[in-house]
């Protein structure tokens, strides 16, 4: 158990350089051994994240063999495009801007998520925004349930909280947007001869902030052991520009712009990492709760949120399941 | 067991742990041990609702109510005599 007077606010410092290297160390090893290929995809939000992962992968490889993937779409904030060329240019990578609003298009996803939105808004139409929110794991309610937010075209706000298929279909119609992306990365993937490089950090990889088959997929995830705190460190130790460094994280999923504390955690990130830092070094919540500002009860219910997302979220991390071992390939 | 109990029992066992009930309690919490996270709640609610005829607020969606048979039995319970409070009023 690690000793409660030793969880400051500053308990995530890190040696950047020694970060970086050890990072890209195990960048080649994984290409060379298990991966077997020659270079990094890498799909480039103009988000921290994907910022350190391909200025990682660049610092790997070389320039010349990290792909950038900039994918906008119809719902995308518009400093989307601008901030991803900016880190692509920034990194002098080869890069190539994929629209996929077409694609989408296609599958009828603009369609269908109206006609979910309509469930809980039915006045939900053309010129409306939305977003997903989340009930703030801090304020001790114990279910985690999403409301909807939709914003008229004269500004008018309406919040609804979700039931069971309005919801369902929501997550299930925006989860295209993320399975349409990763479809285009690996097919430059494939014609580069190249490995994906997925962008979760730890926040999202343990709380599976993340879509199976979409952004979850990847050959390698260079840093989903860092804590956003530590990613932000890379980010300024790297030379990612500093315009991308101040923004604040988002999720730019939906037309509503929508913070990740928002969406998924109801906490903002500096205060969830020392929390879960501290849960998983088994700090009371007292002294989490010193270090963050919060106070106990509701450092113990992010704890328990934090338990309970990692359960509820277990089958996006797995492989496919067999019903019956094949030794030889595991 | 009350009808209105077995029925909801009957539906956490096959809709929610596919026929495997041997360790639900009528005060089997339901968040601690698993059963429903919060997706599960949803269709909780929305088989009390279909199934009874009652419309959950959204401020009546909390463990309080839901967290077990025993806390959805009293939940119900106290909707119904609510409910018919209000219709003999009106």
């Amino acid at each position: 158990m690690a000793s409660d007077t030793s969880l400051t606010a500053d308990a995530l410092k890190i040696d950047a350089e020694r970060a970086t290297n050890e990072i890209c160390q195990a960048l080649r090893s994984l290409l060379r051994t298990q991966l077997k290929r020659r270079g990094l995809v890498v799909a480039i939000s103009g988000g921290i994240d994907s910022s350190v992962t391909a200025a990682l992968a660049v610092r790997a490889v070389g320039a010349e063999r990290v792909f950038g993937l900039l994918m906008p779409e119809r719902h995308s904030a518009p400093e989307t495009l601008p901030l991803s060329r900016c880190l692509a240019e920034s990194l002098s990578i080869e890069y190539a801007v994929e629209d996929i609003t077409a694609a989408l298009e296609g599958v009828r996803f603009y369609e269908r998520y109206d006609s979910a939105v309509r469930l809980a808004v039915p006045e939900y139409g053309e010129g409306w925004r939305s977003k997903l929110v989340l009930a703030p794991a801090t304020g001790g309610a114990g279910y985690a349930l999403y409301s909807l937010v939709a914003q008229s075209p004269s500004g008018r706000s309406v919040t609804a909280q979700l039931r069971l298929r309005a919801y369902l279909e929501i997550v299930a119609t925006t989860n295209f947007k993320q399975r349409t992306r990763k479809m285009i990365e690996y097919y430059h993937a494939d014609r580069l001869h190249f490995a994906v490089a997925g962008t979760p950090n730890r926040l999202e990889y343990d709380q599976g902030f993340f879509v199976k088959g979409g952004d979850g997929l990847a050959d390698v995830k260079p840093i989903a052991h860092l804590y956003k705190t530590q990613v932000y460190q890379l980010a300024e130790h790297l030379g990612v520009p500093e315009r991308i460094r101040r923004q604040p994280p988002s999720t730019d999923t939906y037309s509503l712009g929508q913070g990740q504390d928002e969406f998924y955690f109801g906490v903002a990130h500096r205060e969830l990492d020392l929390c879960l830092y501290g849960l998983n070094r088994g700090a009371s919540a007292e002294a989490v709760a010193r270090a963050t500002g919060l106070t106990p009860d509701q450092v113990r219910h992010v704890f328990r949120d934090v338990r309970r997302k990692r359960v509820a979220t277990r089958p996006l991390h797995l492989h496919s399941l067999l019903v019956s071992a094949v030794p030889e390939i595991e | 067991m009350p009808e209105r109990k077995r029925l909801v029992r009957s539906f956490i066992v096959e809709s929610l742990l596919f026929g495997d009930g041997d360790r639900l309690e009528d005060d089997t919490r339901f968040l601690e041990e698993g059963i429903v996270d919060s997706t599960g709640v949803l269709e909780l609610v929305l088989f009390l609702e279909e199934t009874f005829g009652i419309r959950v607020e959204d401020t009546e969606v909390i463990p309080e109510n839901l967290d077990s048979l025993n806390r959805i039995e009293r939940f119900l319970e106290d909707k119904t005599a609510r409910v018919g409070s209000a219709a003999v009023s009106s």
